[in-house]
């Protein structure tokens, strides 16, 4: 296997351990507005995610690092194109994360309320815009012979990756909720495993929507339709057996298949594009192919042992820390640290 | 073009500028957390559990803002310098990759851990936590250093392909700019952590409240503060060494001269620079010094910027090949003054503290405080002087600043996120200072810790537990 298809595979892994780990994080964020009903239950949510939820995005920084480095005609290709979203992008995690940090420094009311608006929306845009950005990639965009993208509205936005963006959405909210019925106790635990059975009708119907529309929408099912219906018949299965784990209140094993079908949601548009990183609507002779945009061989070779030095290393900590943080949290007032 | 090519710069300047207040304290303070609190676990003394968790709070402020701008530093490469990412991704960005893997995933897991894990782990375990993340800024520094000592003088690599690709990872990770850069860098940093907790603890003293707690406090930072002293000093005459042969044009921006020096050569104080007849004149010059701190003694001349010019043009062809000679000038001079400056009262603070005069000198306390913001001061012309002195290069002699950008994004679209970011980051900086002066006035908290219990699992402890 070259080595500039390791690194397009790693870089779907990177993708695939964001979304996984940051879908939670995200959906967290989101209950602090629908799921916590006072500001201790908020402040307990937050911080179930509190140790863990910096680290998570550093897969994205990761993710984005790499691209740059292993392929930098996809990492300037995308990033440039997807300039105005991808502002957004950054504004929205911007504030989140000094929201964490800033809300409980100044006991103030007004203030406390902006830096939770701040979290809830750095939550809720983000899995959208990545809906966006992924469903998009996999539909084709603008781009001409010179590997420039030159998008309009209506590439970003139209049913397709709206449909993308709200299904990553309910899927990270569902997610969060799952997530904060692991890691709490009595009333927030039920209402949490509540609130995910309420919203798991939704999430369905999106997430069949999502298929379906990749179906109308994209060249997925004729290039790669071998691997992507078993795909996502696994995805269908899964989400059938949540609602029988959500019922008979199995929270490790409801999250894990949330976790699961984010993870073959991710991956499988990693499976679309091969062996492509970008597909040029314009042309298919303009697409982007993992070869044209990869790196010269001498650097993805040093970089390879890097990652496989590292990346059993970095997985060993990060197992660690959510070890050290297993119990539940009760949300004894003196003991929250955000 | 030149619109976006402008606003672009503008927008990696001003974000960059403001990331590196946020950067340098974080790797000074972790520094100087981690020391507070090996301290606690050696001597078991409870006034350094104190100390490490009264700073950890400026800290944790200063390292949330210092990530998210970091953020955007990754992306914004890709978003505004589209053309430069296709030129450089494979040798610049497998440094930034590397950074993210060794550093980033090191720093941010262990900070979690570390203000979360307060009751929840053996305290050994959890003060490696800290100098984890103390290791984590400093390799990240490294990594960093090592992807933009290759826009100064690019090594371990070869043109093809129509870009520059690695050949050789040892002679970009040996180039010489990144061991002169990095630790001057590092020393800075410190010195920017030490000067904090400095300037804060002489305030206290000067009020005489808590004296015991900062008096040790200001002890510890004024050690280190005097130590990064000396090490910028010693590395920023390494960076001048290096600058003369490997980046002339730079130096002789920074001398503002145009000529030929005389030998031996002088270093000037204060000059007028007229860039456009191109002459400098009256010089307050200081014999000698330019010669030495280029070659270590004190003879030898340094080319002007006419004649380097004519070198630049007969190699790269006509052309304007000199950098903003006021501004390189003029930051250059700036650093030096903070970095003296700096070297100076962490001596002065230690010799007045071991003849134990320090409480009655006042006007010095006062000193202190101001000198909270040199370490700023300096860091920001530092990389003013080494990124505009680089100018009218993006890589040095390999590619142009203004055949850098991305052809697909206009002007507008720049415009929209340069107001969007500056607005934002406006917001953040008066956030932490208003923080910061409500902390600093609040102090360390008067209750003993015993009220905060111990045995509790759930106790995450750490700095805010009892702020709201």
């Amino acid at each position: 296997m070259p080595l500039s298809d390791i690194w397009f595979i790693l870089i779907a892994v990177l993708f695939i351990g964001f979304i996984f780990l940051e879908g939670f994080d995200f959906g967290v964020g989101m209950s602090t507005k629908f799921l916590a009903r006072n500001d201790l239950e908020k402040r307990v949510v937050m911080n179930t995610i509190g140790p863990v939820w910096d680290a998570n995005e550093v897969w994205l920084i990761t993710a984005g690092g790499a691209m740059f480095a292993a392929f930098p005609h996809w990492y300037a290709t995308a990033f440039s194109g997807f300039y105005l979203p991808f502002v957004v992008l950054l504004l929205a995690f911007i504030i989140r994360g000094v929201a964490f940090e800033f809300r409980n420094k100044v006991d103030s009311k007004a203030w406390v309320k902006t830096w939770d608006w701040a979290v809830f929306i750095g939550s809720i845009l983000p899995p959208f815009l990545f809906g966006v950005f992924f469903t998009s990639l996999i539909r084709g965009l603008p781009i001409d012979g010179d590997m420039n993208m030159y998008a309009s509205f209506t590439d970003f936005i139209n049913v397709y990756t709206v449909i993308g963006g709200v299904t990553f959405v309910l899927l990270s909210y569902l997610h969060g909720l799952l997530f904060i019925g692991l890691k709490t106790v009595d009333d927030l635990r039920e209402r949490a495993n509540a609130a995910a059975r309420k919203v798991y009708a939704l999430t369905g119907v999106f997430l069949v929507l999502f298929i379906i529309f990749t179906y109308l929408d994209t060249d997925a099912f004729t290039d790669h339709g071998a691997i992507l219906i078993p795909m996502y018949g696994l995805v269908v299965v899964l989400y059938g057996l949540l609602f029988f784990f959500l019922k008979t209140k199995r929270e490790g094993l409801s999250f894990t298949m949330t976790g699961l079908v984010l993870i073959i949601v991710m991956a499988s548009f990693f499976i679309a594009l091969f062996p492509n990183v970008m597909i040029s609507s314009m042309d298919p002779a303009f697409n982007m192919s993992i070869a044209d945009a990869a790196s010269g061989d001498y650097s993805l070779k040093i970089m390879t042992i890097v990652a496989f030095t590292m990346v059993p290393i970095v997985l060993a900590y990060t197992i660690w820390s959510y070890y050290v943080f297993r119990k539940r949290l009760t949300g004894d007032k003196e003991h929250l640290e955000y | 073009m030149l619109e976006e090519v402008l606003l672009a710069r503008i927008q990696f300047a001003s974000t960059t500028l403001f990331h590196f207040i946020f950067v340098p304290l974080s790797i000074g303070l972790a520094l100087i957390i981690a020391i507070m609190q090996t301290m606690y676990v050696v001597k078991k003394d409870e006034i350094y559990l104190k100390m490490t968790k009264f700073w950890s709070v400026f800290f944790l402020i200063n390292f949330a803002i210092g990530v998210v701008t970091g953020i955007i530093q990754e992306f914004q490469f890709g978003m505004n310098w589209s053309a430069y990412s296709r030129f450089v991704g494979d040798i610049f960005g497998a440094p930034l990759a590397v950074e993210a893997l060794l550093a980033f995933f090191l720093e941010s897991t262990f900070i979690g851990i570390w203000i979360f894990g307060w009751n929840k782990l053996p305290k050994k375990l959890h003060l490696a936590c800290i100098w984890l993340v103390s290791i984590g800024t400093v390799m990240s520094a490294f990594w960093i250093l090592a992807a933009n000592s290759f826009m100064q003088n690019p090594t371990g690599y070869v043109l093809q392909n129509g870009r520059a690709e690695m050949n050789d990872v040892v002679a970009l990770l040996m180039n010489e700019k990144l061991w002169v850069a990095f630790p001057h860098t590092i020393f800075g940093s410190f010195a920017t952590g030490s000067f904090f907790v400095v300037g804060v603890s002489a305030w206290y003293l000067i009020k005489k409240r808590k004296v015991d707690f900062f008096k040790k406090s200001l002890t510890i930072s004024l050690v280190v503060g005097m130590l990064s002293g000396l090490g910028i000093a010693f590395t920023g005459h390494a960076q001048a060494q290096y600058l003369m042969h490997a980046q002339p044009m730079k130096m002789a921006a920074a001398e503002a001269l145009w000529e030929d020096s005389g030998d031996p050569a002088a270093w000037t104080l204060f000059a007028k620079i007229d860039v456009e007849n191109r002459e400098t004149t009256k010089r307050l010059d200081i014999p000698y010094m330019l010669s030495y701190l280029t070659y270590s003694e004190f003879k030898g001349k340094v080319q002007g910027m006419n004649a380097l010019e004519q070198q630049m043009i007969e190699k790269h062809g006509e052309g304007e090949y000199l950098p903003p000679v006021k501004t390189t000038f003029w930051s250059f001079r700036i650093m030096v003054v903070t970095g003296g400056t700096l070297l100076g009262l962490g001596a002065l603070g230690l010799f007045l503290m071991f003849r134990k005069k320090i409480m009655e000198s006042v006007w010095f306390l006062r000193l202190l405080i101001v000198g909270i913001f040199l370490p700023f001061i300096g860091n920001s012309f530092g990389w003013i002087m080494s990124e505009m002195g680089r100018q009218p290069w993006v890589v040095n002699g390999l590619m142009k600043t203004a055949d850098g950008i991305s052809p697909n994004v206009s002007a507008g679209q720049i415009l929209f996120s340069l107001i969007s970011f500056s607005t934002i980051y406006t917001i953040l900086g008066i956030i932490m200072v208003v923080l910061f002066v409500k902390f600093i006035q609040r102090g360390p908290e008067e209750q003993p810790e015993e009220d905060v219990s111990a045995t509790d699992p759930f106790e995450t402890g750490g700095a805010g537990h009892a702020i709201k």
